[in-house]
């Protein structure tokens, strides 16, 4: 814990994975076989606009994974400090007002009033029963019933203009950084761009953004005045709340991919290039482990979790960290439940491989296992390995919301698009239904999910030409 | 073909006595029958005489493994491994940490299940082939894109925004069906209208996909090509070559899930409030039994294994191609 910096142990792998990330991106530069398909990645339109809409969702989710103490921040010095137990992120820092202006409990999107009555006392004296006012939603009007309508339409369009007027600067700066490698200069590059004939569809990934960003300070403006996705039972603001569950969603679909990546590719090539009794083993370990039904092996696994958690409750510094546990706990044991499927694939290739003449060559030369594996495997099967992450994720991010219905998913006290549906399913049986959770979780999952989806279908199109036909 | 059978029979034999050790160790060796009762009877104040009354009525007071005190064979039946373990084989699961006969439950649950699984996987397979051989027959054409943009669309919407949805559309606003419960005989169908219903169209998307990819691989094929020189219809090519032919991965695609049917599906059932097994798995999720759940880890994967089991005789009577070796 240096300068109040606190490095959750999901933190730590998030950035590994960055970095894992990073090193694959300088390697991959290198080699022509995995530099192409990125290529015909990037030149896909449904490529570009997708992958606009994964780097928000990404940097929001990394900007929620810098965690620090602010007791420690605001006052570095003073000694006789309690142990803090208040953990923020470095987005909860940006986007304060959200996280601070609690109202009393539930309230519907935009709106100036509480949804449900309450006991009113009038300047009189009296007491009224009628739907009280928000504590900061709507605050600045005098007039709710009158200037409502006036005022977010203003801000809306307030929001709509500058998020236009900054797609237009980016497009500008964009041009400008294409001019010199473009014959007409600047007016070139821009008609290149607009006209969408360059190899690279800018166009699409400009169209994107700008509707990204238009909506984002559309977002903003009204979030500022009012609260955009209504409240929740407590009173927190629910896009507030779709927000912080983005790292979780992101975690879950990266994280069990990390922790399940290297005995699958590891077991998988070992399996398909010793064969025999390796093979055995391997195929026994993995059809055993695949029998045994998801949903059931996490909840044996969850529970014991939670034992382990109430005998050691003093182990935990703060809720942050025991939520964060369970989170990389869950991981895990998703993990291990999803890696066969790779395992598998990886098997059947690494025997196709071995027989391959200049694998073949390679051990009639008597280069070693390790080796051979190294130089002439792994390479040859890093694409698969690819496509698999790509496809699972999407799957993952679902899973989550199941699994925290289910109750076995991450903490409850975590923020997670399935803890906001798990709570929001019991209101739907309210007169008036309230349903603005729901459907700011529905809303922010189908985006990442569906976007999710799009990409990998183009990188898998990319890289394996096969299934390229039968799309 | 018999003596094919019996080995893969054999082979299921370790793998079901793997899966017999991990589910004692998950349950047994990492979480002690200590913690079991503990969290059973409420974390706070818990006597080590509580502890050990709710151990021996449960049978959970015998050591794991080896039994000293015992005289001969006893020293090893007379074991948890042995009593607790052991006895699934013989699909004996026991009585439940709130004193039910699992067995006799299971046995009474599982018809609710199958009454949801059957129909949706059914109706499921007869819309999605459907589906996907329109889309085949029209391939290469908008219809074609704009199909497949819909099942990717369809696919990224979560199964439980499907049941919220369709609940609160169906029962709450049209008030056609009872939004959730569980009736017997043919009384029961009104509540499982909603249910399958959700059930189909949530895999719709997955599910034509899946299906198209396998009737475009064939169309692509020699014998598609030389169907169509003879002059035979578009028609008759998808449905007597194509269809036939592409029946093959979607054959052994569903046998593998017949078993599984048993199980039922979790959120479906508790959302829907019927008593089947996935919501009865939920609840012991839920109530933190561990008998019943150790039980349906090892129900669930024997079915698997018989899925497996089925899979592979099934491609050997379907594909004369496979051979049996």
């Amino acid at each position: 814990m240096m300068g109040g910096l606190v490095i959750l142990w999901t933190d730590a792998l998030v950035f590994l994975l960055l970095l894992f990330v990073g090193a694959f991106g300088v390697y991959a530069a290198g080699k022509e076989h995995l530099r192409g398909p990125w290529r015909l990645v990037v030149r896909s339109r449904v490529g570009v606009s997708t992958l606009v809409i994964l780097s928000f969702y990404v940097a929001v989710g990394l900007l929620d994974s810098v965690h620090f103490e602010p007791s420690y921040v605001a006052d570095p010095q003073a000694q006789d400090r309690v142990q803090s137990t208040e953990v923020v992120s470095l987005f909860d820092r940006l986007v304060l007002p959200l996280r601070e202006r609690q109202e009393k409990t539930y309230s519907a999107p935009l709106a100036t009033h509480l949804y449900a009555k309450e006991n009113i006392e009038q300047p009189g004296g009296t007491m009224i029963r009628d739907y009280p006012r928000l504590q900061y939603g709507g605050a600045h009007l005098a007039n709710p019933a009158q200037d409502w309508a006036g005022d977010v339409l203003r801000l809306s369009l307030i929001g709509l203009v500058k998020g236009l007027v900054l797609t237009l600067v980016l497009a500008n700066i964009l041009f400008a950084l294409l001019a010199p490698r473009r014959a007409g200069g600047f007016a070139g590059a821009a008609r290149e761009v607009l006209t969408g004939k360059g190899q690279i569809p800018w166009r699409s990934a400009l169209i994107t953004l700008g509707l990204l960003l238009m909506v984002l300070l559309w977002a903003v403006e009204l979030s500022g005045r009012y609260h955009l996705l209504g409240t929740d039972k407590v009173g927190e603001d629910v896009f507030y709340q779709a927000l912080k569950s983005i790292r979780t969603g992101l975690l879950i679909g990266t994280l069990t991919t990390l922790v399940m990546l290297p005995a699958a590719i590891l077991l998988g090539i070992m399996a398909g290039y010793f064969r025999g009794w390796v093979d055995d083993l391997i195929q026994y370990t993995y059809t055993t482990l695949n029998s045994i039904p998801g949903v059931l092996l996490i909840a044996a696994a969850i529970l014991m979790l939670q034992i382990y958690m109430s005998n050691h409750a003093d182990e935990f510094d703060s809720l942050v960290e025991r939520a964060d546990l369970r989170l990389l706990f869950l991981s895990i044991i998703l993990g291990v439940t999803s890696w066969t499927g790779l395992c598998r694939l990886l098997r059947g290739e690494s025997m196709k491989l071995h027989e391959v003449d200049y694998v073949q060559a390679a051990v009639a030369f008597g280069v070693g296992h390790f080796q051979i594996i190294v130089r002439h495997i792994l390479p040859n099967v890093l694409h698969i390995v690819l496509i698999t992450v790509v496809l699972d994720f999407s799957g993952l991010v679902l899973a989550e919301a199941v699994l925290s219905y289910v109750n076995i998913g991450v903490d409850p006290t975590m923020n997670s698009w399935g803890n906001m549906i798990n709570s929001a399913r019991l209101e739907m049986a309210r007169e008036p239904v309230v349903w603005w959770s729901l459907l700011a979780a529905m809303i922010f999952m189908f985006t990442l999910v569906l976007s999710a989806n799009l990409f990998s279908d183009v990188v898998r199109d990319a890289f394996d030409p096969r299934l390229r036909s039968s799309r | 073909m018999i003596a094919y059978i019996i080995r893969r029979v054999l082979y299921a034999i370790p793998i079901l006595i793997g899966i017999n050790i991990l589910t004692f160790v998950l349950f047994f060796v990492v979480n002690s029958p200590d913690d079991m009762a503990r969290m059973n009877l409420g974390m706070k104040r818990v006597t080590p005489e509580a502890v050990e009354s709710w151990k021996a009525e449960r049978g959970y007071d015998k050591p794991l493994l080896y039994n000293a005190a015992r005289q001969g064979t006893a020293q090893l039946t007379d074991t948890i491994f042995f009593q607790k373990s052991l006895k699934l084989f013989q699909f004996e699961f026991g009585v439940s940490d709130s004193d039910r006969d699992i067995g006799y439950d299971i046995s009474q649950r599982m018809w609710p299940s199958l009454a949801i699984a059957v129909p949706v996987l059914l109706v499921g397979l007869l819309v999605n082939i459907t589906y996907a051989l329109l889309i085949a027959f029209f391939r290469a054409t908008y219809i074609d894109t704009w199909s497949v943009v819909l099942c990717v669309v369809m696919m990224s919407i979560s199964g439980l925004f499907y049941i919220i949805g369709g609940q609160y559309l169906v029962s709450k606003l049209l008030h056609l069906v009872p939004i959730s419960g569980y009736d017997t005989g043919f009384a029961a169908i009104k509540f499982l209208i909603l249910p399958v219903l959700i059930g189909v169209v949530g895999g719709i998307g997955a599910g034509t996909r899946w299906y198209r990819t396998l009737f475009l691989e064939e169309i692509n094929r020699d014998y598609v090509r030389t169907a169509r020189a003879k002059g035979l219809s578009e028609t008759v090519v998808l449905f007597r070559h194509v269809l036939k032919n592409a029946m093959i991965p979607i054959l052994t695609g569903v046998v593998v899930v017949l078993p599984l049917l048993f199980m039922g599906s979790l959120i479906t059932e508790s959302f829907f409030g019927i008593p089947g097994l996935g919501s009865y798995t939920i609840d012991a999720i839920n109530r933190q039994d561990f008998a019943i759940v150790r039980a349906m880890v090892f129900l669930g994967s024997v079915l698997y294994i018989i899925g497996l089991l089925l899979t592979d005789i099934s491609y050997t009577l379907v594909d004369p191609r496979v051979r049996l070796s």
